[in-house]
């Protein structure tokens, strides 16, 4: 059945595929974001191993989508793995060593003789949070920037800026997006935090959480209104009917207006969030994350489809056109993309099993109970 | 295709992938072992009722949980090190190699993530059985995930179920359950696992000895033993007919490779198996020196394990680099003339294709069909290039026998002396015994250094060579990389090799 859809159907799938996987982790920054704002609200120990236990309950499905996501790409558009990973070799690998500190933390902190000591392995926490998701959100950006690569006849990869894509965090427009991605998750970690804590025990925990939603909201915003005027005004990269890519003039703007139902899932998104904060600051209740989070899956979407859809190259070279990558250059054989497919049908299970785990340990909420030697 | 080849930087790329990949395989093996003894342990506490099996399947799962995290953190590079340090491969091979690392993902990684925390946190969360049924998920998990990463990896050493499209220049999949089910594949898996299934048991043997030893936790410790060094036993068997099954299949795909680990310079009909022996390093292909200072050799073994046939004839790296006609050898110097016209004639292609010119395109083509099988070849310059080193995939191969087929035979001595009720005095037993883990885990890394070092200089076998594969970077940058990857990973191994003989010094709770 699915071997009798077309290449490009094949394609728009796997790119709404690898966004999806994108957008959701996304959403699962939030443990990103509670690592930092750890910092912020916690006054003690109780509280802060309250917030990391609540945390380390769900850091590895954060980080598993984050692979997958690699791989996603890896297996649907292997032109963009070898191109991004090979060329901006300093981007990734900051952001992979990020992730490896990441990792052991949980573990390793509370231990007995742990070498280190609690206070790295929180820094090693407060650096993936931070550093990682800014890096991150500068390399996705880059999917409007543009990047700095040549490709050969033998789709060989050469990168001519010397910081191997560390130069990408230095655009007004990444970085932005880089700190959205930022502020965005503490809100999003605040919003978790709030659902998933008992605080009778910590009452003032719950307030400075509720504070911390509402001001780090408050910073995410002018960076969200920075990216969203300056994709609604910039030229943007544009694949001709010769299929040559070429500057166009509000490229991404003529995006959205070409594709309501994109605007629309933006907007959507947006209006989630702001509701999800509004819940937590205004109506104190302990759900924001489900409409926050959500929204921020909802943006994301519309963030990677502006990015990939409507013949736009999602990885544009600055330096040279006619490499840029688009969904179709770039994408797997047809037969590669109809095997993933039926291998994608299983993602429903997946979610639903995850859905099911984590709807079971978080019936009751974390208390200062199962701080005990087994804990985080 | 490739104008300049810097060696230097290709040879640090190598040393990158194969240091984190050491550093990654020091924890999984211990993994994808323990993770199903907490499991076994787990269902008799689940059988029995017994709380004694509860704290001690908590105790193991706490020392699992403590190597599954730095597994995790030495794992995420080498996803992405595939584009990092590998980036012309990552195109060429992209569309069959990408599809199992994604597939990894969905149908492992998320089962091992989801029900870690059901296993470590959801004692007092979910029944008695759904935790069951999530440690035997953690461990179905984790033995999946080796199970498409391994498929990814048998797929490099036999390239099976695909075409070259000369249009895109990359290797297409054209039938994935041919890339699934190729004999290599699941002698590599299942060689890979049951040996892994080796090191968990042996973990537990070490530990429960050093408690033996010191009188502290003996019916723990004794328990422990019972389950560990039945499976432990039985996985030993499957490792050993899988290794045979390997190196059948090295035999029939990767001859040079088995050459290399067998020290085989000129073939024989009847080849002998070397038992032990001290490599001659001045030697050379093609020169008149012995291969050995000194061997040991079973007659005729060599024949009965590469071929199943005692008299049969098994290619020496001489005819296999200089070719052998009476044998139907042909040499490397030959497929690398054949090789060079591949690569030519696809140069011709592109650019007559390029410029238009159909009918130039048309006999370049069909000069590249006829030669494509020895593309790789044509990137070599010489044909001694085509010999992986010898003296470390024979001792890896060796050192990886020897100890591999004492384990049974420890096994099944600790069953012998609990059996007796006597293993506690066994003093020359247990104490030795403490060092099992370490020798379990050479043994694992050997195994994978026969696999890697013996297959250079090939990342595809006989059609991409690591020259190829390498991303466009200097070799400063990887150097910078490779040592702070060494920092790094050497810091948290000793945190953890700390945090670890602490968990095992204060024990597991007793009632």
């Amino acid at each position: 059945m699915i071997g009798n859809l077309d290449l490009v159907t094949l394609q728009h799938i796997w790119w709404v595929l690898c966004s999806v996987v994108g957008s959701l982790f996304l959403f699962l920054t939030f443990v990103q974001g509670g690592q930092t704002i750890l910092w912020q609200v916690s006054k003690n120990e109780v509280e802060k191993s309250l917030i990391i236990n609540s945390l380390g309950r769900k850091w590895e499905l954060t980080f598993t989508t984050l692979v997958l996501f690699g791989g996603a790409l890896f297996a649907a558009f292997p032109k963009f793995y070898a191109t991004s990973f090979g060329g901006a070799y300093w981007v990734w690998i900051l952001i992979l060593f990020t992730f490896i500190i990441q990792a052991v933390s949980y573990e390793f902190r509370k231990k007995p003789n742990n070498f280190l000591g609690a206070g790295t392995y929180e820094f090693f926490l407060l650096i993936n949070g931070s550093v990682g998701l800014l890096l991150i959100g500068a390399a996705v950006g880059t999917f409007f920037t543009g990047s700095n690569f040549t490709l050969n006849d033998y789709n060989f990869v050469t990168w001519s800026h010397p910081l191997r894509g560390l130069e990408a965090a230095f655009s007004l427009f990444n970085l932005s997006l880089g700190l959205f991605l930022v502020f965005n998750a503490r809100v999003l970690g605040s919003l978790y935090l709030i659902n998933n804590i008992d605080f009778k025990p910590v009452p003032e925990l719950e307030y400075r959480l509720r504070r911390a939603c509402f001001s780090n909201f408050t910073w995410s915003l002018p960076f969200l209104l920075y990216i969203l005027v300056s994709l609604l005004l910039m030229s943007g990269f544009g694949l001709d009917e010769n299929g040559l890519v070429a500057m166009v003039k509000r490229k991404y703007l003529a995006n959205l207006i070409g594709q309501p139902w994109i605007l629309l899932i933006l907007l959507t998104g947006v209006v989630l969030v702001v509701l999800g904060v509004l819940r937590c600051t205004k109506n104190m209740k302990s759900s924001g994350i489900w409409f926050a989070g959500p929204g921020t899956v909802l943006v994301g979407l519309a963030i990677f489809f502006t990015a990939g859809f409507n013949n736009t190259p999602f990885y544009p070279s600055k330096v040279d056109l006619q490499s840029s990558l688009t969904i179709f250059n770039a994408s797997s054989s047809h037969y590669t993309l109809t095997v993933m497919t039926y291998v994608a049908l299983t993602i429903p299970f997946v979610l639903a099993y995850i859905s099911y785990v984590w709807y079971a340990m978080d019936k009751k909420k974390l208390g200062t109970e199962e701080l005990g030697s087994d804990a985080y | 295709m490739i104008d300049n080849i810097d060696l230097n930087m290709v040879n640090w790329a190598r040393a990158q992938f194969a240091m984190t990949a050491m550093y990654h395989w020091i924890f999984v093996p211990l993994t994808l072992g323990l993770s199903w003894l907490c499991a076994f342990y787990e269902a008799i506490y689940v059988k029995t009722g017994n709380d004694e099996w509860k704290r001690l399947s908590q105790f193991w799962m706490k020392l699992f949980g403590i190597n599954f995290a730095i597994g995790v953190a030495t794992g995420i590079i080498l996803e992405f090190e595939f584009g990092t340090n590998w980036s012309n491969y990552s195109w060429m091979v992209g569309d069959i190699f990408g599809a199992p690392l994604a597939i990894e993902g969905i149908v492992a990684f998320f089962l091992e993530a989801t029900f870690f925390a059901v296993m470590f946190f959801g004692w007092e969360r979910v029944s008695k059985r759904f935790h069951l049924f999530s440690t035997f998920m953690v461990a179905l998990g984790s033995n999946l995930s080796a199970l498409w990463i391994l498929v990814a990896n048998a797929w490099m050493q036999y390239p099976v179920g695909m075409a070259f499209n000369p249009d895109t220049a990359r290797f297409e999949m054209q039938n994935i359950l041919e890339v699934i089910s190729s004999p290599v594949a699941i002698s590599k898996f299942t060689h890979a696992t049951s040996s892994s299934f080796i090191v968990g048991s042996l973990f537990v043997l070490s530990i429960s000895s050093w408690y033996l030893l010191r009188n502290r936790h003996v019916r723990m410790a004794q328990r422990s033993i019972v389950v560990a060094a039945v499976f432990g036993l039985l996985s030993s068997l499957l490792a050993g007919f899988t290794g045979d099954e390997s190196a059948f299949e090295n035999a029939n795909h990767q001859p040079m490779k088995l050459a290399a680990y067998e020290g085989l310079y000129n073939g024989e009909s009847g080849a002998g198996l070397v038992a032990a022996g001290i490599v001659n390093t001045s030697k050379k292909v093609g020169d008149d020196q012995d291969p050995f200072h000194f061997e040991v050799r079973i007659p005729g073994l060599l024949s009965l394990l590469a071929n199943r046939s005692p008299g049969s004839f098994v290619p020496g790296i001489n005819d296999l680099v200089y070719g052998n006609e009476q044998e139907n050898i042909m040499g490397v110097d030959e497929k690398i003339e054949k090789g060079k016209i591949a690569v030519s004639s696809l140069d011709t292609y592109k650019l007559a294709k390029k410029a238009g010119n159909i009918k130039e395109a048309e006999s370049a083509l069909a000069t590249f069909k006829e030669h494509q099988n020895y593309l790789g070849y044509g990137f070599l310059e010489s044909p001694e290039e085509a010999v992986p080193p010898v003296a470390i995939s024979f001792y890896s191969f060796h050192i990886m026998v020897i100890l591999g087929s004492l384990f049974p035979l420890v096994c099944l001595a600790y069953l012998f002396f609990i059996h007796k009720n006597t293993l506690s005095k066994q003093v020359w037993l247990l104490l030795p015994g403490v060092s099992l883990f370490f020798l379990s885990l050479i043994a694992s890394q050997a195994g994978w250094v026969v696999a890697e070092v013996g297959r250079q200089p090939w990342a595809i076998q006989g059609l991409l060579p690591v020259t190829v594969a390498r991303s466009n970077l200097t070799s400063g940058t990887i150097q910078t990389t490779f040592y702070m990857f060494v920092f790094l990973f050497t810091i948290l191994l000793i945190a953890e090799i700390r945090i670890m003989l602490k968990q095992i010094s204060i024990g597991p709770k007793e009632s």
